[in-house]
């Protein structure tokens, strides 16, 4: 098992079909074309739209990518895509970071530098990573994994990422962080592999608390969870349809790029600290260069349909518990807002809880400095 | 008022984009086999998606659905498509018919004949009907509303177009899906002017208000509903709560809104599981043909974030809740097996004054295009009694 260098080099065809898609849009519009109460508004896709047509260069995107080391390898009949960038100096501790969903990899493109030459900006060297930055299985440039049963399908994914780090990187012993769907993978690999994985950093406790018995709990765990289920009914229904119907709404988003943008804009805009100005969050070659992994890799269907695969199989339960250390940053726009410390405490061990100034979901993308300084900080504090 | 008669024709630009749409489709990757676990199967679609490009003939169904007398009138500053069929027979009795989601007014297009002209489809000439179609504001070829909340007033525009339009005193309603809620409302608003209506189905909002005294059947009745709004439902959610987030993808992709609409097709329809065996694909892709020449995918969301959004509970608490146990108008429910609401009779009892209470045999969520003889023939004796010698038409 060899991991191959790997460069993302777009077929110019792909490109031109995307252009000649842009300019023959159909365009939705609506009653209240420019808010964003009825979803994503339909103003701002036009504007996003324009500019995605006139002034975003993807090859530029695209040159910006391969400034970091990416590989390929071949695990279990699947090709695994991973940056890969060793520390300047020596490395305390190779890092797995996890993104989620409707991100990618790109998520950790402003702290892989952060974390492998804390140095250059003014941080301790001792403080280095070796970092590895996966697109999970079902996304971007790994796509969708071939021979999988339909049992526990994050277990699969989270053993192929235990695979990538030990059998292909030659790890005996690494650090996990991620947040969302690549939270849940950091939990697996927690649970499964504590021989490998020192200690994980999360900034959400996943999203199979929602499934504890109320009865159960304290007040103030019920005051969070009747939060929690209040804004998934309002603006949660995303999930519902990609937990229960994703091959309905799949070739919508793939055949149509204002679909496709329409439909992740949305999540940018409501999970960002910046009082509905997207903008001030993410700038749009940001917002683009992550639409653009899902659209010409055309994985909107297959990551989606990780929603659906893990309702049906769910791999992570509340009866699980994380008995490595665990720290906690938790970001106050985050869906649900702040857990309760005690409910944290239920399914994971806590060994590190902070709570954020600013900052939502898209913590490394959104609030890099915040972000990494409490990586690094939980996995210093884990090491000494 | 200006009635002004109406042809569908869709002009060839929009169908060569289509055609060009349709030959650069990008279809997700998924499994051949898949089937309809997860939301439309995707080797079905790839089948429909092929059947539109090289064997559905637009311009046919066109023709076919322009057989119908069509029209647009202004109501209540709206433009209103509606098809208005006259019945053949001594004295046919006015009857306005609403389609619901996602269908359209074609739901009914096997019906209408069965009703305007029951002599020449094995029944009596004496229980024929002049037959009125409107597509739903929002809908196909009718104007979509500006304002928030209208899907709440759409029963007080069914009556202008019957009274003031049509010139017709005194009617008939029949509807199913949004229909239902449609019609019942034109009941309860104006039943000087209804003389009866027929719904396949309970409103689904009453379940909102949980009376004490529920029987056992009415019991399982409501765990059915939420039952239903747990597993099938991300789909109204989605619609109520963030129209468009979704609607710009089915408005820019034909293969989008296919997988979109044929969902529904299959999973509240009587078919066993094959939707082919319920529908062909030329009826299932002119339906969908008609959101897609329309461009109003979008609009047919509003009445679901009507009542996500707009008020909707406000108004059925002081509203709909002064309608329990107060109806007048007789009433009709045809329930289909397959469909899935099944409310017992004493559900329906509570809001309606129940004159005729039917569980038929075979049949689901669109009755009138899968069993439109069965639904003709309780249409038929629902009204029978109701019939007077009495002209509907107005002086």
């Amino acid at each position: 098992m060899k991991a191959e260098p790997f460069l993302i080099n777009v077929d110019q065809a792909v490109l031109d079909d995307l252009e000649r898609r842009l300019r023959r849009t159909r365009w939705a519009g609506g009653p209240r074309d420019d808010t964003w109460d009825l979803g994503t508004s339909p103003a701002y896709v036009k504007e996003f739209l324009s500019y995605w047509q006139d002034q975003f260069d993807w090859r530029t995107a695209e040159a910006a990518l391969n400034q970091f080391s990416q590989f390929t390898a071949e695990l279990g009949g699947s090709r695994i895509h991973f940056i890969h960038e060793q520390a300047l100096g020596h490395a305390r501790l190779p890092l797995l970071l996890l993104h989620g969903w409707p991100d990618s990899f790109y998520r950790y493109y402003k702290v892989v530098s952060k974390f492998t030459a804390p140095g250059n900006i003014g941080g301790d060297p001792r403080d280095a990573f070796d970092v590895v930055v996966p697109s999970l299985p079902g996304f971007g440039f790994t796509g969708p994994l071939r021979h999988r049963s339909a049992e526990q399908p994050n277990r699969q994914s989270a053993q192929l990422l235990w695979r990538l780090m030990t059998e292909v990187l030659g790890y005996r012993r690494f650090a996990v962080a991620g947040g969302d769907g690549g939270g849940a993978l950091a939990q697996i690999l927690a649970i499964e592999h504590p021989e490998s994985v020192v200690g994980i950093h999360l900034t959400d406790l996943g999203w199979h608390v929602t499934n504890l018995d109320p009865k159960t709990c304290s007040k103030t765990e019920q005051k969070y969870l009747e939060a929690s289920k209040k804004a998934f009914m309002a603006d949660g229904a995303y999930a519902m349809v990609q937990s229960s119907t994703p091959h309905s709404l799949a070739p919508a988003l793939t055949d149509s790029p204002s679909g496709l943008a329409a439909w992740i804009l949305d999540r940018f805009h409501s999970w960002s600290d910046n009082r509905g100005q997207l903008e001030e969050s993410f700038s749009k070659d940001e917002l683009l260069t992550n639409i653009m992994i899902y659209w010409v890799t055309g994985t909107i269907g297959t990551s989606i349909e990780t929603y659906r695969a893990d309702t049906l199989s769910p791999s992570l339960t509340i009866s699980d518990h994380v008995d490595l250390p665990v720290g906690l940053a938790l970001f106050p726009k985050d869906l649900g807002g702040v857990p309760p410390r005690e409910l944290a405490e239920r399914t994971l061990n806590v060994q590190r809880w902070t709570e954020m100034p600013r900052g939502s979901h898209f913590t490394a993308l959104e609030e890099p400095a915040l972000y990494a300084n409490d990586v690094t900080a939980f996995f210093r504090d884990l090491a000494a | 008022m200006s009635v002004q008669p109406f042809e569908v024709k869709i002009s060839d630009a929009v169908l060569a984009d289509l055609r060009g749409r349709l030959a650069s489709a990008r279809l997700p990757e998924a499994p051949e086999a898949a089937d309809w676990g997860s939301g439309t199967s995707p080797a079905f679609l790839r089948r429909l998606v092929q059947h539109w490009q090289t064997g559905f003939d637009w311009r046919a169904q066109e023709a076919a659905i322009n057989r119908f007398a069509q029209f647009r009138a202004p109501v209540a500053g709206l433009e209103i498509h509606f098809i208005h069929e006259r019945g053949r027979g001594r004295a046919p009795l006015p009857l306005i018919l609403t389609h619901g989601y996602p269908d359209s007014f074609l739901r009914f297009s096997k019906l209408i004949p069965l009703l305007t002209d029951p002599a020449a489809h094995g029944g009596d000439a004496a229980d024929s009907f002049d037959v009125v179609v409107p597509s739903m504001p929002g809908y196909g070829f009718s104007q979509a509303p500006e304002r928030d909340g209208f899907t709440f007033q759409i029963g007080d525009l069914w009556h202008k177009l019957m009274t003031d339009v049509l010139r017709y005193e005194r009617f008939g309603a029949h509807g199913g899906d949004w229909g239902s809620t449609v019609t019942e409302h034109l009941a309860r608003s104006h039943d000087r002017s209804v003389i009866g209506i027929h719904l396949t189905d309970v409103p689904f909002w009453h379940t909102f208000q949980k009376p004490k005294d529920l029987s056992p059947a009415e019991e399982q009745c409501l765990v059915r509903t939420s039952e239903f709004m747990l597993k099938e439902g991300a789909y109204a959610m989605i619609q109520g709560t963030r129209p468009q987030t979704l609607a710009q993808g089915l408005m820019d992709s034909p293969i989008g809104l296919a997988a979109w609409l044929v969902e529904k097709f299959q999973s509240l329809s009587d078919c066993g599981g094959d939707v082919e065996a319920r529908f062909s694909m030329d009826e299932l892709l002119t339906n969908i043909m008609i959101y897609w020449v329309t461009g109003t995918i979008g609009s047919a969301f509003l009445p679901y974030y009507d009542f996500t959004h707009a008020g909707a509970l406000r108004w059925i608490l002081e509203t709909a809740k002064g309608w329990v146990g107060s109806s007048k108008v007789p009433t009709g429910l045809a329930i289909f097996p397959r469909d899935p609401s099944q409310p017992p009779r004493e559900w329906a009892e509570r809001f309606y004054n129940v004159q005729r209470y039917t569980l038929l045999p075979r049949g689901g969520h669109f009755a009138a295009l899968e069993e439109p003889e069965l639904l003709a023939q309780d249409l038929r004796a629902f009204f029978r009694p109701l019939r007077s010698a009495e002209s509907f038409r107005a002086a």
